[in-house]
């Protein structure tokens, strides 16, 4: 069967590694972002993989009047049409902390653009009875931390997002996966200091696909976060409050 | 762009820096880096010793720019940014009947490496060495982004060819892949006896894909024992592979103390029956063996291990079979050592390359085994040979000039391309390559 994978923010590392796997099993891929050298290249590499079609796309979290073109070029194509979002910014929280207007973008790039642009998508996924939505967000999402608290709202908001267009496409045939990654070895984290355990991209976009083809709901990758995201939720706010981890 | 300072070790992990080191992910941010001047590039740093090193000063890690750009099926050229593994290439391209010409003997060599390193493969005879089949490379040099090719120019191509990264930084390169029949490996082995038999059967074999495995502790009459493996590319069933493993941990000293060794080789030989036999493998297993096992240079402890590779002209076996007995007597050589005869495939000034016979052999890293590879370099000096800088981490400066006569050229080469020597790194300083500074 056909299948259509947009990739919002494609060439982010962990991005570039799902958009290659998907292109590797012969799926299109319309690879979306701001970058237009860069995803003209990414589209080059997806082909040369396996791609049965692989084309660069404009796209900007910040300019929901773009998203409408997106969507019907995805229209054009049969079949299943999916949608992997990997958008997102984390300014230091100190930036923030010095210029609050800092947050406006911060919200929009990791919660409210992708959620435009997929409350866009939600008929097409209902209409054709069947696609899945896989949305990036983050361990900072589970609790509020001094370090990037900013950044963990607005995937917290996308979580809860994502939680009820679960709950809608479920009923249409679609299905919604949240991923939250841990520490994942890329430009954002390289030369972070106090990173651990730090994954491959490749290693999170297999944990992806494994969780698209099970219909996992939400999932840590790598699966240990999950231990480590358990304890800290379980940690009581008054205790909490006066951690700084 | 953010810069990662750390300690980064060559392979053998006897050597290591402390640098500050990028890694773009985009092109754009690579440009920004190289405005402010060059940088030396490392790959996937698989070079033993200190060739990707540069301590105390900078580098770009190229490995996140590894796409692809470019593939014509009528000729087989393949364009792809420098930061793309070999093994990734066969893994690509096998099942649709193509291989890289040559590969070495790890999968996870960069473009940019093999080309800075002109590697060869298993079938240096007949195909020569990496840089033969790159028609083209995109290279950042002072003076801007240049094409280099070997018809145009000859001199910047020859002193990027093996150039250790000393004439730009390889921003992407056309390789011209070679058509294989299909994406598995028939390979017979067979045992050899002895030094003399284990000469005769390289000097005779006429398989696409030749090399001996030696058991580097046999001593006297079975000296120079091992296995030959001989490889075709065929089609047919893919066997799976494996899933890797990794070593999780370095290794306490005796895991590969002599005793050890010895029953260890000695299995390994007799697992190959006398008669010999033909096997099926997946590409990788024949080509990358040791890829299998993840960071497998742990296993060598903390103190790391070095391998000493070198070439002979074929006139010279006696004296390869005189550095054999050397290594072989001192108890000090790990499983992990490979004969090969070469054919006189090289692309570059300082390619490593000649027609003759290469031998490899790991070591530990201890006082008694960094004296016998400097016997060893010795050796291969007087006997008209020379060491592989991919490998090296022990020789001197005055070893470089006999073994390498090209090197006068390649300084000139180099100096025009990077007048700053900003591209020096740890082995051009250890050996003064591009001169005294």
């Amino acid at each position: 069967m056909n299948r259509t994978w947009i990739v919002l923010g494609a060439t982010s590392a962990m991005a570039c590694a799902f958009a290659r796997q998907v292109a590797s099993d012969g799926a299109a891929v319309l690879l979306a972002g701001r970058d237009g050298e860069d995803l003209a290249a990414l589209a080059a590499d997806c082909a040369l993989r396996g791609a049965r079609l692989a084309e660069p796309v404009a796209f900007d979290a910040r300019d929901p009047a773009g998203f409408a073109a997106l969507i019907e070029r995805a229209r054009a194509e049969d079949g299943e049409i999916n949608a992997a979002v990997f958008v997102g910014s984390m300014p230091a929280q100190g930036a923030i902390d010095a210029d609050p207007a800092l947050i406006d973008g911060t919200v929009t790039d990791s919660f409210t653009g992708p959620a435009r642009f997929l409350h866009l998508l939600a008929p097409v996924i209902e209409e054709r009875g069947m696609g899945t939505v896989v949305g990036v967000g983050s361990v900072a999402g589970d609790r509020g931390r001094l370090g990037n608290y900013v950044y963990g709202a607005a995937k917290a908001g996308f979580h809860t997002y994502l939680s009820g267009l679960r709950n809608r496409l479920t009923r249409a045939g679609g299905h919604v996966v949240t991923v939250k990654p841990g520490f994942v070895d890329t430009a954002m984290t390289w030369g972070l200091p106090g990173m651990f355990l730090v994954a491959s991209p490749e290693k999170v976009a297999a944990d992806i696909l494994k969780a698209v083809r099970r219909r996992r709901n939400v999932i840590y990758t790598p699966a240990f976060w999950a231990l480590i995201m358990l304890i800290i939720r379980h940690i009581p706010e008054p205790i909490f409050k006066k951690m700084k981890i | 762009m953010r810069w990662k300072t750390a300690e980064f070790a060559g392979w053998g992990r006897a050597l290591s820096a402390r640098s500050d080191v990028a890694r773009p992910e985009r092109r754009r941010t690579l440009d920004e880096i190289l405005a402010d001047g060059l940088v030396p590039a490392m790959g996937m740093r698989r070079s033993y010793g200190d060739a990707a090193l540069n301590a105390g000063g900078r580098a770009v890690d190229m490995t996140r720019l590894d796409r692809l750009i470019a593939f014509d099926p009528a000729t087989g050229e393949l364009e792809a940014e420098a930061g793309v593994q070999v093994g990734q290439l066969a893994a690509i391209f096998a099942p649709r009947g193509w291989l890289p010409p040559v590969m070495p003997g790890t999968g996870f060599a960069t473009l940019g490496g093999c080309i800075a390193q002109d590697v060869h493969g298993k079938n240096h005879h007949h195909a020569g060495s990496f840089c033969q089949h790159v028609t083209a490379i995109r290279l950042r040099t002072a003076a801007g982004v240049v094409e280099v090719t070997p018809e145009g120019t000859p001199d910047l191509f020859r002193a990027t060819a093996g150039g250790l990264g000393q004439t730009g930084v390889i921003l992407s390169a056309t390789l011209r892949l070679m058509p294989a029949k299909g994406d598995v490996m028939i390979v017979t082995e067979r045992r050899i006896d002895d030094w003399d038999e284990h000469i005769a059967m390289l000097d005779a074999s006429r398989a696409t894909y030749t090399v001996g495995w030696i058991d580097a502790t046999a001593t006297g009459a079975a000296l120079g024992r091992g296995i030959l493996e001989e490889g075709e590319t065929g089609s047919g069933l893919v066997p799976k592979r494996a899933n890797s493993r990794k070593v999780p941990f370095d290794a306490p000293r005796f895991a590969l103390s002599a005793p050890v060794v010895r029953a260890f080789n000695q299995l390994y030989w007799r697992r190959v029956p006398e008669s010999g036999r033909t096997v099926v493998k997946p590409i990788g297993d024949f080509f990358f063996p040791l890829d299998k096992i993840h960071d497998w240079n742990r296993l060598y402890g903390k103190a790391g291990f070095h391998q000493f590779q070198c070439v002979v002209p074929l006139a010279a076996a006696a004296d390869l079979r005189a550095m054999l007995e050397a290594i072989a007597g001192s108890g000090l050589a790990s499983p992990l050592a490979v004969l090969k005869r070469m054919g006189p495939g090289r692309a570059g000034y300082l390619s490593f390359p000649m027609e003759g016979y290469t031998l490899a052999v790991d070591f530990p890293n201890r006082a008694g085994a960094r004296e016998l590879i400097a016997r060893l370099i010795e050796r291969t000096r007087g006997a008209g040979g020379r060491v592989y800088f991919a490998k090296d981490s022990l020789a001197r400066a005055a070893d470089v000039p006999a073994m390498y006569p090209e090197l006068d050229a390649w300084q000139a080469v180099a100096a025009k391309a990077d007048p700053d020597r900003a591209l020096c790194t740890d082995i051009v300083r250890r050996l003064k390559l591009r001169g005294a500074a």
